[in-house]
C-alpha cells in the first residue's frame, strides 16, 4: 500500500464510520427535526467518505470505493477510535461529534492547501459542510451543558468518558511525515493549540469542565480499534458479506 | 456545426429539472460546469452540490437519458471537484424561481417567501433535503424552507 493510499483511506474511514453511527439515529432522534438533522449529517459524511474512497480506488486499483467500505475487516480500517464510539444517549453523541467536528474543521482547513489537487479539492468541499455540522454539535453542547442539572451531568459524564480518545487526533506517524515532505499531508500536531481554544471557550460557555489529560487511547490509524468497531462493521457490511456484489 | 452542437447540449441540459426542486434546471443550479468537444467526444463536467446529496446520481442518469434521446452517443460525464460548488453561482432569476416556489433562496438574510418579512427564525439547519434548512416567519407565522448558503 502506498502512503498516499493509506493517508486517503484514513480520512475516508473516519467519515464513513461516523456517518454509520449517525445513520443509527435515523428514526430514533429525540425530535423530528433532530432526527432529520442527524440523518442529514450522516449523508454528508457518506458523501465525503465516498469522495476520498473513489480517489483511493484510483490510486490503488485493487478495490473499488464500495469494496473498500464493505469488504475490509476491522484491522484494515484506519479511522480514529473516537468516531467508532457508540452513540449512547443524545448528549454523548453530541459530545463525540463536537470533539471530532472541531478537530476535522481545522484539519480540512489546513488540508485544503495540500499540494495534491484531488485531496485539496475534497477538503475544500468538506469544510463547507463541516462548518454547519460543527455549529450543530456546538450549539447543542451549550444547550445541554447550560441546561438542567441532569443534561449537564450527562454531557459532563460523556466528556470524561470520551476524552481519552482525543489524544490520537494529534498523533503523527511516518506516513504523515513522509507525505508532509511533499506538502500533501499536514502536521496535525500543530492543530492542537487552536483546537484547545475552540474546546475551552465552548466548554466555558456550556458550563462544563475540561477533563484532565490522563490515559490516552491510540492506534486507530494503524488499525487497532475498540470493541465498538466490530459490531458496527457487522451491521454495516452484512448485506455485501452475505450476498456478495448484491446491487439495488 | 460542432460549436452549434455544444450550444444545443447546453440547451438540452437546461431542460433537465433538479430532481428535488423541479422548478430549476441543473444548469441553473450550477451543477453543469462545462461542455466541450475533443476527438469527437463530448465531455460534460458536473460538480456535486452537497457531498451527501443523493441527487447527484439522478443528475448523471438524467443527463445520459436526455442526450441519448436527442441522438448523442459519443459523450461522457466527468465529475469535477474544484472549485467546490457554491450557491453564489445561482443567478438572480434562479433565486426568484426558488422564491416563487416557496423556498427562500440562499442569502445572508433569510426572507419569508410568503410575506417577504425579514423577521424570520431558524428552526433547524437541516431540512427535507441536504440543500435546505428549516425556518419560521415570525410575522406571518408560516414555516418554510430556505436554501442553505454554502
Amino acid at each position: 500500500m502506498s502512503n498516499l493510499f493509506t493517508y486517503t483511506i484514513r480520512i475516508a474511514d473516519s467519515a464513513l464510520i461516523l456517518g454509520q453511527r449517525m445513520a443509527e439515529w435515523c428514526s430514533n432522534g429525540p425530535t423530528l427535526e433532530e432526527d432529520i438533522a442527524l440523518s442529514n449529517i450522516s449523508l454528508d459524511l457518506f458523501g465525503q467518505a465516498n469522495g476520498f474512497y473513489e480517489y483511493a480506488a484510483q490510486i490503488n486499483g485493487e478495490k473499488s470505493a464500495d469494496e473498500l467500505a464493505f469488504t475490509r475487516n476491522e484491522r484494515e480500517f484506519f479511522n480514529y477510535q473516537l468516531v467508532e464510539q457508540t452513540n449512547g444517549n443524545f448528549g454523548k453523541t453530541i459530545v463525540r461529534n463536537f470533539l471530532y467536528d472541531s478537530f476535522i474543521f481545522l484539519f480540512y482547513t489546513e488540508l485544503a492547501n495540500s499540494s495534491d489537487e484531488r485531496i485539496s479539492a475534497l477538503a475544500a468541499k468538506s469544510i463547507k459542510e463541516v462548518k454547519y455540522h460543527l455549529r450543530h454539535s456546538k450549539n447543542w453542547l451549550i444547550r445541554l451543558g447550560d441546561g438542567t442539572d441532569e443534561s449537564n451531568k450527562k454531557v459532563q459524564d460523556a466528556l470524561e468518558e470520551l476524552w481519552q480518545y482525543t489524544g490520537e487526533l494529534f498523533e503523527m506517524d511516518t506516513i504523515d511525515t513522509e507525505l508532509m515532505k511533499k506538502n500533501i499531508a499536514i502536521d496535525v500536531s500543530k492543530l492542537r493549540p487552536k483546537w484547545n481554544e475552540m474546546i475551552d471557550s465552548t466548554l466555558k460557555t456550556a458550563k462544563l469542565n475540561r477533563p484532565e489529560d490522563g490515559y490516552m487511547a491510540s492506534g486507530g490509524k494503524k488499525g487497532i480499534h475498540t470493541e465498538c468497531l466490530g459490531f458496527l462493521l457487522a451491521e454495516m457490511q452484512f448485506l455485501q458479506r452475505a450476498y456478495p456484489n448484491a446491487k439495488w | 456545426m460542432q460549436n452549434g452542437n455544444i450550444k444545443h447540449i447546453w440547451q438540452l441540459l437546461n431542460t433537465i429539472p433538479d430532481p428535488e426542486i423541479p422548478v430549476i434546471s441543473i444548469v441553473e443550479l450550477g451543477v453543469v460546469r462545462d461542455v466541450n468537444l475533443k476527438d469527437n467526444l463530448y465531455t460534460i463536467s458536473i460538480t456535486p452540490t452537497y457531498s451527501g446529496c443523493p441527487a447527484v446520481t439522478a443528475f448523471t442518469n438524467d443527463i445520459k437519458k436526455c442526450l441519448k434521446e436527442n441522438g448523442f452517443r459519443n459523450f461522457k460525464i466527468k465529475l469535477v471537484y474544484a472549485p467546490a460548488w457554491t450557491t453564489d453561482w445561482m443567478s438572480k432569476e434562479t433565486k426568484e424561481k426558488l422564491n416563487n416556489y416557496g423556498i427562500a433562496p440562499p442569502s445572508k438574510i433569510v426572507i419569508c417567501p410568503q410575506c417577504n418579512s425579514k423577521n424570520t427564525t431558524l428552526i433547524s439547519e437541516f431540512g427535507a433535503t441536504a440543500c435546505k434548512a428549516f425556518y419560521k416567519c415570525s410575522d406571518c407565522l408560516e414555516p418554510f424552507e430556505a436554501f442553505k448558503c454554502i
